[in-house]
């Protein structure tokens, strides 16, 4: 039986409890990203990725979670997503095949303002058999001082 | 341009210590094949680079120390089914790279894991193939026997 490599990387909890915060006052320590408008609440980023995968892809099930509190860059960053797409366009498709759709229909939001996706795409019968979303692995800090990851959050902040 | 270009690849190689440009009459040697670099070039020596050995990775900082989450996950599935000796390049280095391999690829995100020059996918990928034995039999495909099937062989 393979092991899942993450129960034997990660001792402990993988998501990040804190709350998104969306005080300027407490963004201190992202200090280096420059001065920035406070995040909109109305989720704008959140919102355009689950519109056009449910108009691409017209999934059975549809996860979008924002996943940008747990990296290294300031609370209410719409960065770091995490997408489950529950779609029967998937079947007889490849992983990379299923991935390389959604990646295309959500061009924009790449080349703009989101870093990173993480992708699980799956038929309805894959999702019956196994209903679970995967966990992202912690990060280590590489989006801190990383120029390309400022100017997205900017991009999205636009 | 090419044995610039090589000799400063092969210094991102995953068996160095330490994956950092040498510094040669005070200017990096990779800035040097930077400058020598057109973006059509770069396209150019991408698809050589992705050929010249089984498995390589573009990832975020090295194997000995990853700087993202994913490309660790990446090292640490690699590790798992023994496979060590394999090219990284680190993007973080030079973002004429970390652009030029996405638009390579097309495919917008770090890493991206190669097996004999075919573009196999990022971590989520990797790990989905890990987790339903598919990895196994596509490492068997380049000569690489896992090292996850010496494992279940002993506890048996």
């Amino acid at each position: 039986m393979l092991v899942n490599c993450y129960s034997l990387m990660l001792p402990s909890v993988l998501r990040c409890a804190r709350p998104i915060s969306s005080h300027p006052a407490l963004t201190r320590p992202f200090a280096h990203f420059g001065p920035h408008m406070d995040p909109d609440p109305s989720r704008p980023v959140q919102r355009a990725i689950t519109t056009k995968l449910t108009d691409a892809l017209k999934p059975d099930h549809l996860e979008v979670h924002n996943e940008s509190h747990m990296h290294a860059v300031p609370p209410g960053s719409e960065s770091h997503f995490r997408v489950l797409v529950v779609s029967s366009k998937f079947e007889g498709l490849p992983l990379i095949q299923r991935h390389r759709l959604v990646n295309e229909t959500l061009k924009e939001e790449l080349s703009s303002c989101v870093h990173a996706l993480a992708i699980q795409a799956k038929t309805p019968e894959q999702w019956q058999s196994n209903p679970t979303v995967a966990k992202s692995p912690p990060c280590m800090g590489g989006s801190k001082g990383d120029h390309t990851v400022e100017e997205k959050l900017k991009a999205g902040r636009e | 341009m090419n044995n610039l270009f090589r000799s400063a690849a092969r210094c991102l190689r995953s068996g160095s210590a330490v994956c950092v440009p040498r510094q040669t009459d005070g200017r990096s040697q990779w800035a040097s094949v930077r400058l020598l670099c057109s973006a059509v070039d770069l396209q150019k020596n991408l698809g050589e680079m992705v050929k010249k050995d089984k498995v390589v990775v573009f990832m975020k900082g090295t194997p000995a120390q990853p700087m993202c989450g994913f490309s660790n996950a990446v090292v640490q599935i690699l590790r798992m089914h023994g496979v060590d000796n394999y090219a990284a390049y680190n993007v973080l280095e030079d973002q004429d790279l970390r652009q030029g391999v996405k638009d390579f690829s097309n495919w917008p995100t770090i890493p991206q894991v190669y097996f004999n020059g075919e573009f196999v996918g990022g971590c989520d990928i990797l790990l989905q193939m890990h987790q339903n034995g598919d990895l196994v039999e596509e490492l068997k495909k380049l000569g690489i026997r896992s090292a996850v099937l010496d494992a279940e062989k002993e506890s048996k």
